[in-house]
């Protein structure tokens, strides 16, 4: 087990590859219809994926994975993959039913082509060069544990290496409950690093898609100096389950979403996923500044 | 005092045995001393076997004991003058957290502190010390009032974890915390926090980003409480004392991990049985790592601190 020294990190000028998408092991079926879970409505999947996988009737915005979240948001060609070898271990021989956590994680590994929940690396914004974190759901919820706070720490270390804006998409059911404390401990390690960010004074843009929960959401989620979220998603910290379970209460449908946040003050703006680049582009613009 | 917990009941058989012979007082034959002699000796023999050995899950059991002392107990033991400060001066005051200046050894100290309560009314009234975003925020403004005044900030870590209810979502439970690990980390004066009891995930973590991390002996430290664990993994929450095992919860097991500063010794068989022991190991332990943290220069203290949280986590490259 190899654990990186203290040396500041310098990404290199022109990408090895630019991305380091493995072909999934397990390939959702190329059907010819997508139903809409929200409003149940049959949609082409070529009209959908052309619609940025979001339902044309009730706007219902489906996930994305990291790769196609940054094709989505960046400048063609402009995306540079760093540190995507970075990986997870069984800090705590971990086991679940019959199944170790390091094996589970061999699954995971295969079945969606990650190494991680996260990929990181860096990009252009409508020409503006920022650092970049993408979580992807698929890799078990998206839960960060040690490699998740890990890259977004040297992805976090990096814009002040570089001395460029950070932007961060969260999709994370929370804290990865198969490494215990060294879980928790990585919203300490994240917040501390955007805290480094801040004092250098450099812009954090916080994108929240769904799900946005836990550990995360109570960390770097919610540290964006302009924190926007995709229409609909769910963005907690406890979570409705975890509600209803402890107050015995019922939630009506769709209680703690990106809407919800914007009402009681704890978040910017929701943005339709159509609009994201130009809005990043925007907010670079607005809070770019001669030096 | 009773051993009551499951895991005791062994003890109590033969705490029974000593208390009927020490009853008698002077009446003691020669032969009943010495038996009572033999029963005391084997009770602590017996008593240090099992307090040196506990699971994870028999550790949350004595760090959530019901006589364990809360934070207000060890300031009342431990400090000169606490003057409790009160509100976050923007919507409430959250009796789950107890914050205010004191004198500790000498020097002035802030302390933020988790309180639960004991009896059923102060249950209510602390919260069963889950705090709401107002106690963090009251922590916060505390925080922030100390650097401006130099005085270092002690915190006593002891919850189940923030309250997750409805209200707390929409006055931004996860805002606050977030605010406070941002705040704690760059904080010019030197931190110190000693989990007494239970250290219940970000609840926990929000007064918890310091410079040196203590952890009482019997105290538990998680990511998630052993029932919340048990669901989310099972879908059973009696499976909690898998949980604990499972997820190294103990103070005992985080300190072989590394993930403690130090540990400090409880009183033979859990706080709870001598309060005023307990209070006093701990001001030791605190006053330890006050005085060496004050000696150094706040640039290097901050470094320390980044340090100390940047280089937690295990992984590996493919």
């Amino acid at each position: 087990m190899v654990k990186e020294s203290t040396v500041p990190f310098i990404p290199r000028t022109e990408p090895i590859c630019p991305r380091n998408e493995r072909q999934p092991e397990v390939r959702e079926k190329d059907t010819i219809a997508i139903k809409c879970p929200k409003c149940k409505v049959i949609l082409y999947r070529r009209d959908w994926e052309k619609n940025l996988k979001v339902c044309s009737r009730c706007m219902y915005h489906f996930k994305l994975t990291a790769y196609e979240r940054i094709d989505l948001l960046v400048d063609p060609d402009t995306f540079v993959e760093v540190d995507a070898d970075i990986t997870s271990i069984d800090p705590l021989s971990f086991v679940s039913d019959s199944q170790t956590y390091a094996a589970k994680l061999n699954d995971e590994r295969r079945k969606t082509g990650l190494n991680e929940a996260v990929v990181i690396g860096h990009a252009l914004v409508e020409d503006r060069p920022l650092a970049l974190v993408i979580m992807d759901f698929r890799f078990i919820g998206g839960s960060m544990g040690s490699a998740v706070g890990e890259k977004i720490t040297r992805a976090i270390e990096l814009g002040i290496a570089q001395h460029i804006p950070v932007l961060i998409v969260s999709a994370s059911g929370g804290a990865r409950m198969q490494e215990g404390l060294y879980s928790l401990m990585q919203m300490a390690k994240t917040a501390s690093a955007l805290a480094m960010l801040g004092e250098e004074k450099l812009l954090y843009i916080s994108l929240l898609t769904d799900p946005t929960a836990g550990g995360v959401t109570a960390s770097f989620a919610v540290l964006g100096n302009v924190i926007l979220a995709e229409p609909g998603a769910l963005v907690c910290f406890a979570g409705p389950r975890v509600i209803e379970q402890f107050m015995h209460v019922s939630l009506p449908e769709g209680s703690v979403t990106s809407e919800f946040m914007l009402e009681h003050g704890m978040i910017d703006a929701v943005v339709p996923r159509r609009e994201l680049r130009r809005t990043l582009g925007r907010l670079l613009q607005l809070y770019s500044y001669m030096e | 005092m009773a051993y009551d917990l499951e895991f005791e009941r062994p003890l109590a058989a033969l705490e029974a045995e000593i208390l009927a012979l020490q009853l008698k007082g002077s009446c003691l034959n020669q032969g009943e001393l010495g038996q009572l002699q033999k029963a005391e000796h084997e009770l602590r023999h017996r008593t240090e076997a099992i307090y040196h050995n506990l699971t994870s899950w028999q550790t949350v059991q004595v760090a959530r004991h019901k006589d364990r002392p809360y934070a207000q107990d060890y300031l009342r033991l431990i400090c000169d003058d606490f003057f409790e400060l009160h509100g976050d001066r923007c919507f409430g005051d959250d009796r789950a957290i107890l914050t205010g200046p004191a004198i500790l050894g000498g020097n002035t100290v802030m302390f933020i502190c988790h309180q639960k309560g004991r009896d059923v009314k102060a249950k209510r009234l602390h919260n069963f010390g889950m705090p709401h975003p107002e106690g963090y925020r009251k922590a916060y403004r505390l925080m922030h009032d100390a650097e401006k005044f130099g005085i270092p900030v002690i915190c006593l870590i002891d919850t189940p974890g923030a309250f997750p209810g409805l209200e707390d979502e929409k006055r931004g439970q996860a805002a606050a915390i977030a605010s406070n690990l941002y705040l704690m980390s760059r904080l010019r004066v030197p931190l110190i926090a000693a989990v007494i009891g239970e250290g219940g995930s970000g609840g926990a973590l929000a007064i918890g980003i310091v410079d040196r991390l203590l952890m009482l002996e019997h105290s538990i430290y998680t990511v998630a409480a052993p029932e919340a664990a048990a669901s989310i993994l099972w879908r059973d929450s009696a499976l909690a004392p898998r949980a604990a095992e499972a997820m190294r919860m103990s103070a005992r097991e985080l300190q072989s991990m590394s993930l403690v500063d130090d540990l400090v010794a409880e009183p033979l068989g859990g706080a709870h049985r001598d309060h005023r022991q307990a209070a006093q190991y701990l001001k030791a332990a605190l006053l330890k790592h006050l005085t060496e943290l004050q000696q150094l220069p706040p640039g290097e203290l901050l470094e320390k601190r980044y340090r100390k949280f940047r280089d937690i986590g295990k992984f590996d490259r493919i």
